[in-house]
């Protein structure tokens, strides 16, 4: 289990309307309803996780985000949140622009594929890496599309996404000193803020 | 653990207010044949109506005598420990107007004419059982149910109740259900209907007249609803294409399934009223909150005021998934509450009734909740 970034909270507003996409069994929107009484909603594919956020007194829909957010009306939530999944959505650019059409503003999360060891187990070993992060082995894994964030800052130009904040953590939740200097080498997940170019 | 409400004894209910019809009639008074289960607290705010479907009655949960084998239609989810628990909610379930197992309905005797009303009942609709559902809940005293509950057409007058009466209902389970019929779907229901009134012994409703039943075709209109509660899947495990048991030799039975719905149609006309059975599917029918309040569904549920749990099954093919999400996300487009979970199972329409561990997870979380909302009344 790979814990939220520490950083995530601090970038709500209070009493704002939150949707969390494969919000798992809740946690981080429990906490968020607690710490800062926030309206929220969780999207979901596994129904005993949906029956774990019922138990918190969420409300949470099975839905696959593969099949979009076009329920969803425009800047419908303040913020959208999305943590260790948009590597595991078949158009992770689509999510994006869906993202920031029903909220204002975005919170992404994912791996970042450009890690040291990462690095050094597909370029020194010549495997594609499997650890804590990425467990699965290439063949059967959710994580088919892995980026960077200098891949992902690229795809948030083309789609005129202006980032908010950039941090990175460690599979803690915790900042680290060498990954706020080197994010894409030292920075094991990957944490943005993002809003639409206006 | 779980256990039974046990052996539960029906009541019926007077009520002398004459009721108007959302289509015209007039009802001068009305009896409800109703069962409850649970103590109702001291508030009086922890009660749960549970709404039947098409063929049901207000016998849900536990037993009618220590003999009977039979238990209530939901009684699966509901009882001490089970999803509604009835050691912490107080259960008001009823046969519904027009029905025919205690509530005034066609059966009944009509005050002007001094005979049972046949098929001279006045058509009722699902909102007018939400009104005479309202006067029950008056007549417990209960200003709001913590819950209304309900599959299929139980579902829909949940749905129902949340818009007629917002402020008196604090959350709803909408299970296996739609926001209207499709044409498919009436058109089930009339070919259900025809083979009703196409049965010589129907003589216009008015069978009692002639002492006779007309047992063929409401035989025959069972048959065919019941093929639309299964799924291919189930049918296909319970039957595939195995021939009948030799035990029982009806004329001309190929296959085991044939005996299976030829035996579900004369166990209904044996146990059902024929005018109550058109009388329930045109409410079905003509089911349709937008219609009543001439907006698109997310405007007429800006008036809600409850949280809602959605159910579907993923085998359903009545009320298909797709049907409960048009329901969701009129819900999600109106900024209400929502849960929703569309549960794996075989068992197609019928899968609201069977029991389900992840289904009875599901529902138990939620209906936990609202018992926690209630505030502390422990």
């Amino acid at each position: 289990m790979i814990a939220h970034s520490h950083q995530i909270p601090s970038w709500i507003t209070t009493h704002s309307r939150v949707l969390d996409l494969g919000c798992g069994d809740g946690k981080l929107l429990a906490q968020l309803v607690k710490s800062h009484h926030i309206d929220a909603l969780g999207l979901e594919l596994d129904p005993v996780k949906i029956a774990t956020c019922l138990d918190q007194g969420l409300s949470v829909i099975q839905q696959d985000l593969n099949r979009g957010l076009s329920n969803f009306n425009d800047q419908q939530f303040d913020t959208v949140i999305m943590t260790q999944t948009l590597q595991a959505i078949r158009r992770p650019d689509l999510a994006l622009s869906e993202m920031l059409r029903v909220g204002r503003e975005a919170i992404v999360t994912f791996p970042n594929f450009a890690y040291i060891s990462n690095r050094i187990q597909l370029g020194l070993a010549g495997h594609m890496p499997v650890n804590p992060q990425l467990p699965n082995p290439w063949y059967d894994t959710p994580n088919i599309h892995l980026s960077t964030f200098r891949d992902f800052e690229e795809l948030c130009q083309r789609l005129s996404i202006r980032i908010l904040d950039r941090d990175t953590s460690n599979l803690s939740g915790k900042r680290t000193w060498l990954g706020t200097v080197w994010p894409n080498l030292f920075g094991e997940v990957a944490v943005y803020r993002l809003t639409k170019e206006s | 653990m779980t256990g039974s409400v046990g052996v539960v004894t029906p009541q019926l209910i007077p009520f002398e207010t004459p009721l108007d019809l959302e289509r015209g009639g007039r009802l001068p008074r009305y009896d409800l044949m109703v069962e409850t289960y649970g103590t109702l607290n001291t508030q009086k705010s922890n009660a749960v109506l549970v709404c039947h479907a098409l063929s049901g009655d207000h016998h849900a949960a536990g037993y009618h005598g220590s003999e009977d084998t039979k238990p209530g239609w939901w009684d699966s989810y509901i009882g001490p420990g089970k999803a509604i628990d009835t050691d912490l909610f107080f259960v008001v379930s009823l046969n519904n107007l027009g029905g025919c197992s205690g509530s005034t309905g066609p059966l009944s005797m009509n005050p002007e004419t001094g005979k049972a009303y046949g098929p001279d009942f006045p058509e009722v609709t699902v909102l007018d059982w939400v009104h005479s559902q309202a006067r029950l809940a008056d007549y417990f005293g209960i200003e709001q149910f913590a819950a209304i509950a309900g599959g299929s057409l139980g579902g829909m007058q949940a749905l129902q109740w949340s818009i007629t009466y917002p402020s008196r209902v604090k959350s709803a389970a909408i299970i296996a259900a739609a926001p209207r019929l499709t044409a498919q779907n009436i058109a089930f229901n009339e070919v259900a209907r025809q083979a009703i009134m196409r049965d010589p012994n129907f003589f216009e409703g008015n069978y009692a007249d002639h002492e006779v039943i007309p047992a063929s075709g409401l035989g025959l209109a069972r048959m065919v609803g019941h093929i639309t509660y299964l799924s291919d899947v189930s049918m296909g495990k319970k039957f595939g294409r195995r021939l009948p048991r030799d035990d029982r030799d009806a004329e001309g039975v190929n296959f085991a399934v044939e005996q299976y719905l030829r035996y579900q149609g004369e166990q209904f006309s044996g146990r059902f009223d024929a005018n109550t059975y058109i009388l329930m599917t045109r409410a079905l029918d003509y089911f349709d909150p937008t219609n009543t309040e001439s907006m698109p569904l997310p405007n007429v549920l800006k008036s809600t005021k409850c949280q809602f749990l959605v159910l579907s099954f993923t085998t359903d093919w009545r009320f298909s998934p797709s049907r409960s999400e048009e329901i969701v996300d009129a819900l999600i487009q109106a900024g209400k509450p929502v849960s929703y979970s569309r549960l794996e199972s075989t068992h197609g329409h019928d899968a609201f009734l069977i029991p389900d561990a992840t289904y009875e997870r599901i529902f138990k979380a939620f209906m936990d909740r609202v018992y926690r909302d209630l505030g502390g009344d422990e």
